[in-house]
């Protein structure tokens, strides 16, 4: 039997850009002849697979769809083409931040977020104060989330994911907004996470924490899977590792604490 | 399958070396079959994942009062004006159900039958748009938000039903079988509809939003397209009264939804009205609850033609939900 964890095949996915969003607009532009609207693949084509327990790094530019690539594995989009399988339960945090909803508590969207990943009642009033000491937020818990500031926001989010008795875990370079201690806490955890054997899938642009987590590494170049494996020949194919004297710093720094940027 | 139902994962992670020989690393044997990450059952998903759904029905409860001071008290103030705007307008100023007996409780039936289909319909429709932040990042079957409004609907309607009861047995309420029957038909035709239209419009409404104000504006008509402010035998009986008029407003299951449900609480306390309360055979005697011919089975047929429209809704709803992610 194979040990496949997610397995993507052929996956296309195409987004549309509106250039016009009303009647008005539209009957003007097809009157002039002008384009309503047009579409571009943000992931074309891509095909991979990842193994139970592998631990993957997933590199690119800015809008190159890494977030979309990840929004498909957890099942929030859908393929245009292609056919995207995963084993198991998944958890994790795309695009900073939870799914919350604003004007819940953050007690309230805790069980909320933790019955949408497929967690029971009880599970969740077992793990409920695990996760509250991990996000450390104090009296801002009964507090409506809407009002959080964007740390707290990602602090809680995760907490809940990385409680989740999931199989697979998804990052999408969450850490970015958290504090240093709560870095640390959190690629602490992480550790712990891969250790388990749980499949992770890391968005990042910090080489230093990709080169600490992963074991491989795709890259992601204008939504075409560009290159796959070995993490420090990746990081290098993306150059990303060329650094000017200013960066070194910077990149000693994120070393020692395995931070992203 | 849904692959994050609401149970334990079937892991198992043992120790020992994994495949790619890394020492340490336990090996993690996940027993769930590789399938796709999102759920395609739809609707069945939204009842196997009953403890969600509970916690969707009180965020909803207690968000659609947030910051107001009456809280649920205010899901009472707009059917109770109504009510009495209508009955003030069409009963006292028009006159116009002299000889209908037990007027309000036509009128309060029917429109305890209408509201929990309006509020439906109307809350249900918003729904996803409403929930757009979880809808963008968390995998779910995204039928439990039209699904839980009419849920939360039928929690707010519950209470009217219960005061229409009470007024009923006060006028003396003595239903027969089918009265009670009647009720049970009418109320699942309204939940079956509603839940239908919700799940189409709610789904429309993320890629246009001029879908909730269509859904507004059609709540215009519903009051009059139904038998609600006037009996229906001024309308068996007027010039529309018959030819393909009479079959299109037959056609619509709210009204034999609505018609239903004045059988049940209206028909048996009118009855006792007569001169005799024993002869429902005449039906020429003035004020005599006038219900269309075959209303069980026409019933039973309307239910039926809800459930193939929840179908088609259904179908619908999974065909549009791929793209509700990027377009919210
Ligand atoms: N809902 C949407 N509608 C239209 N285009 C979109 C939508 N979401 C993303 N895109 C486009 O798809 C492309 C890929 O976006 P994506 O968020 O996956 O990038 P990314 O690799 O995660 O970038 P970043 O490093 O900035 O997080 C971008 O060009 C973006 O503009
Ligand atoms: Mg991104």
């Amino acid at each position: 039997m194979s040990n496949d964890s997610i397995v993507v095949d052929g996956v296309t996915k195409n987004f549309t850009l509106r250039y016009h969003r009303t009647i008005k607009q539209i009957t003007i532009a097809a009157l002039r002849r002008q384009q309503i609207s047009d579409t571009f693949p943000a992931v074309d084509d891509v095909t991979f697979s990842v193994e139970q327990g592998e631990s993957v790094g997933l590199m690119g530019l800015n809008g190159s769809g890494k977030s979309t690539l990840l929004k498909l594995i957890n099942g929030v989009m859908r393929p245009d083409a292609g056919k995207v399988q995963t084993r198991g339960r998944i958890a994790g945090l795309i695009a900073t931040g939870a799914g919350f909803h604003p004007q819940l508590t953050g007690r309230e969207n805790v069980f909320l977020n933790a019955a949408i990943l497929g967690m029971s009642e009880a599970e969740t009033n077992r793990k409920f104060d695990q996760i509250v000491e991990f996000a450390d937020i104090g009296r801002f818990l009964e507090t409506p989330v809407g009002h959080y500031s964007s740390g707290m926001f990602s602090r809680l989010g995760f907490a809940v994911a990385v409680h989740t008795e999931s199989d697979i875990f998804l990052i999408d370079e969450v850490l970015a907004v958290g504090d240093r201690p709560f870095k640390k806490k959190c690629m602490a955890r992480m550790e712990e996470i891969r250790k388990e054997g749980r499949t992770m899938f890391y968005v990042s642009h910090a080489a230093a924490s990709v080169r600490k987590m992963c074991e491989r590494v795709l890259v992601l170049e204008k939504g075409r899977l560009v290159f796959d494996g070995d993490v420090d020949e990746g990081i290098r194919y993306l150059q990303y590792d060329d650094d000017d004297n200013e960066s070194v710093e910077e990149e000693d720094l994120d070393e020692e604490l395995g931070a992203d940027i | 399958m849904s692959t994050q139902s609401e149970h334990q994962p079937a892991t198992s992670a043992a120790n020992g070396a994994s495949a790619d020989g890394s020492v340490g690393q336990p090996v993690r044997v996940v027993d769930a079959p590789l399938a796709a990450p999102f759920s395609s059952a739809g609707l069945v998903d939204v009842f196997r994942r009953r403890y969600l759904l509970r916690l969707l029905v009180r965020k909803e409860i207690s968000a659609r009062y947030q910051g107001s001071l009456l809280g649920l008290l205010w899901s009472y103030v707009q059917p109770l004006v109504r009510f009495c705007m209508y009955f003030f307008v069409i009963g006292l100023v028009l006159g116009l159900h002299k000889n209908v007996p037990n007027f309000a409780i036509h009128m309060f039936s029917a429109l305890v039958a209408v509201h929990y289909f309006t509020e439906t319909f109307s809350n249900g429709t918003r729904s996803i748009v409403r929930n757009r932040s979880l809808v963008r990042k968390m995998a779910m079957p995204r039928e439990m938000f039209p699904v839980s409004s009419c849920i939360v609907s039928a929690i707010n309607s519950f209470p009217q039903l219960l005061i229409l009861f009470v007024a009923c047995v006060a006028v003396g309420w003595s239903p027969d079988a089918e009265a009670i029957l009647a009720g049970i038909l009418g109320i699942a035709i309204v939940t079956v509809l509603g839940v239908a239209l919700a799940l189409l419009f709610s789904a429309m409404n993320v890629f246009f939003r001029d879908f909730q104000n269509i859904v507004a504006t059609f709540q215009l008509f519903t009051h009059w397209i139904v038998p609600m402010i006037y009996p229906y035998s001024k309308l068996a009986e007027s010039s529309l009264g018959s030819g393909w008029f009479y079959y299109l407003y037959m056609s619509n299951p709210l009204t034999v939804a609505v018609l239903l449900v004045e059988r049940c609480f209206w028909v048996p306390t009118a009855l006792g009205q007569g001169t005799d309360p024993k002869i429902p055979a005449d039906q020429s005697q003035v004020g005599f609850p006038v219900m269309p011919d075959h209303l069980m089975s026409l019933g039973w047929f309307m239910l039926f033609a809800s459930l193939v429209i929840l179908v088609l809704c259904q179908l619908a709803f999974r065909r549009l939900e791929g793209k509700f992610a990027e377009r919210l």
